[in-house]
């Protein structure tokens, strides 16, 4: 049996859709923490409607993957990148849901009320305790840090792929079309 | 594969680093790391820290206060402005915090000219409206950016920053005045406490009221002098809320004025002339008074951008600075609670 080269439309479409929202939402984030101005309070009510839009999209495309899968690895790239591909991908995902339930959880542990664009209100999902905010805002500020630099690392990977490997991983997911050269690994 | 030649490997790689570059720069640039003179909550709320350091664990500004609990009853009137359900006649729990102007918490009660009220409505719908009002009628500058230069002109060794500050923002004449000629009391429960803010409205039409809020002490004012209100000892306030509280409710009524075409919204240190339509939307009924260590208004963030539907910030650029750096106070004392212990945890504490 043949493995495709690419992700499916559906796959490829959850990923630069959840690009834009990531990307986005990283900046909004950071830009928020550090202003005073009147865009201080749109900004926030986007940051958490952004995070439960990401929410929601993560989970749907761990759901999508476990059905459609992923293309092959190529056969040539060494067994340490393989590990590290592996790896970065868990971890992004796992950062894609941990995230978003951090400020969930963080916003109740606050005792904040959490309103999205719209007025619309999402419950608690935790009671109010100042120690579980403090533990929780921590790991959601750092954890943002370590986010943004998998995301980086991520670019530079798929260019290296494009670039200079040329081996077909980037238009996987970029959707051109698949190098004749690719070489899969099973 | 193909093996491109080195050159265009090189400039690959060059390009991939200047992606990353660009990409980690426009991530530092966002957060303010080129940009030391950007006013961030932190810089703002640092500049409210006295010489020696702020009060850890506790609220950065209006650090002396305590709690209370009660309710709001409206009386219909203010549905015709809003569609929140807290104006919907009915009674609705309170959380709230009686405070004045001070970082240190253990300051004395005559040490500062202005008190506060913190306040949380919550309504069976879910929504929750919290707000943060002073005693003065006007705020005393009429900018964010304003507020800091007042904090640094304060805090500055220079004999004439006060007096250049004063030049550059003339609006600060009036609060002095304010300051100088109005009266003090001895009772929380005496003051007045006024939103300052503007807000808009939104009623069921969908229509926008831009207005401003003040709860009116339903007690009656005996005013006294700084000199006897110093005598009284330097916690007077908080004893004194507390009896008085413990032998009967204490009342305020939430008056809602609205503004005419062409008042200022954006600027607080103006205050709207006094016969502009206002509206009673109902009573605060305070009848619990605790301690804020162990009290419910000690991990409540009393953030006036937090709104019900049917409340929203105006133009007035106030709230939203408030709301940041109220959030950086309030991530700052909740990560210090180790230096201001809960009393039960004092207890455990010195158990062997």
């Amino acid at each position: 049996m043949t493995r495709s080269t690419r992700f499916t439309l559906l796959q490829r479409l959850l990923h630069w859709l959840m690009a834009i929202c990531i990307l986005a939402m990283l900046f909004i984030g950071v830009g928020m923490v550090s202003t005073v101005m009147p865009k201080y309070v749109p900004l926030l009510a986007t940051h958490k409607t952004l995070g439960l839009a990401i929410l929601v999209l993560a989970l749907i495309r761990i759901a999508v993957r476990l059905r459609s899968g992923t293309p092959p690895l190529p056969r040539d790239l060494p067994p340490p990148m393989q590990l590290a591909a592996k790896l970065s991908h868990y971890a992004l995902y796992a950062l894609m849901i941990a995230m978003p339930l951090l400020g969930w959880g963080m916003q109740s542990a606050g005792a904040y009320p959490v309103v999205l664009l719209g007025g619309f209100h999402l419950p608690a999902i935790l009671p109010p305790d100042a120690g579980i905010y403090t533990l929780l805002k921590t790991a959601h500020v750092y954890l943002a840090f370590a986010f943004f630099a998998l995301v980086l690392l991520h670019i530079a990977a798929g260019l290296f792929h494009a670039l200079i490997r040329r081996d077909g991983v980037f238009e996987s997911m970029a959707g051109g079309t698949p190098r004749n050269e690719t070489a899969p690994a099973k | 594969m193909a093996q491109p030649s080195p050159g265009p490997k090189l400039a690959s790689l060059a390009l991939i680093a200047a992606v990353i570059a660009a990409g980690a720069g426009a991530f530092a640039y966002t957060a303010g790391w080129f940009s030391p003179d950007r006013l961030t909550p932190a810089r703002l709320v640092q500049a409210i820290a006295p010489a020696g350091g702020p009060a850890l664990g506790h609220r950065r500004n209006h650090a002396k206060g305590i709690c209370f609990t009660g309710a709001f009853e409206a009386n219909g009137n203010g549905a015709e402005l809003s569609k929140a359900q807290v104006f919907v006649s009915g009674t609705y729990p309170v959380v709230g915090r009686f405070n004045f102007s001070t970082p240190d918490p253990n300051a004395a009660d005559a040490t500062s000219r202005v008190r506060g009220m913190g306040l949380q409505i919550t309504t069976p719908d879910g929504q929750v409206w919290r707000s943060a009002m002073i005693s003065p009628p006007f705020f005393p500058v009429a900018t964010p950016e304003a507020f800091y230069a007042l904090l640094q002109a304060s805090a500055s060794k220079a004999p004439d920053a006060m007096k250049s500050f004063a030049a550059a923002h003339p609006e600060i004449a009036a609060f002095g005045a304010w300051a100088a000629s109005a009266p003090w009391t001895a009772s929380y429960a005496e003051d007045t406490y006024n939103g300052l803010n503007a807000f808009l409205f939104i009623d069921k039409s969908g229509a926008a009221h831009a207005v401003r809020w003040s709860l009116r002490p339903q007690a009656a004012v005996a005013p006294i002098d700084h000199d006897a209100l110093a005598k009284l000892g330097p916690d007077h306030l908080e004893q004194e809320i507390a009896e008085r509280v413990g032998q009967a409710p204490q009342k305020w009524t939430l008056v809602v004025m609205l503004a005419n075409p062409g008042d200022p919204t954006a600027d607080p240190s103006k205050a709207w002339p006094a016969d502009r339509k206002s509206v009673e939307a109902g009573t605060l009924v305070v009848d619990k008074v605790e301690a804020e260590r162990d009290g419910p208004c000690r991990d409540i963030n009393f953030d006036p951008t937090i709104l019900p539907d049917g409340i929203t910030v105006s133009d007035d650029p106030f709230p939203a600075a408030r709301s940041a750096a109220y959030r950086h106070s309030f991530n700052l004392r909740t990560a210090e609670e180790k230096n201001y212990p809960r009393s039960d945890a004092a207890q455990q504490g010195t158990q062997p």
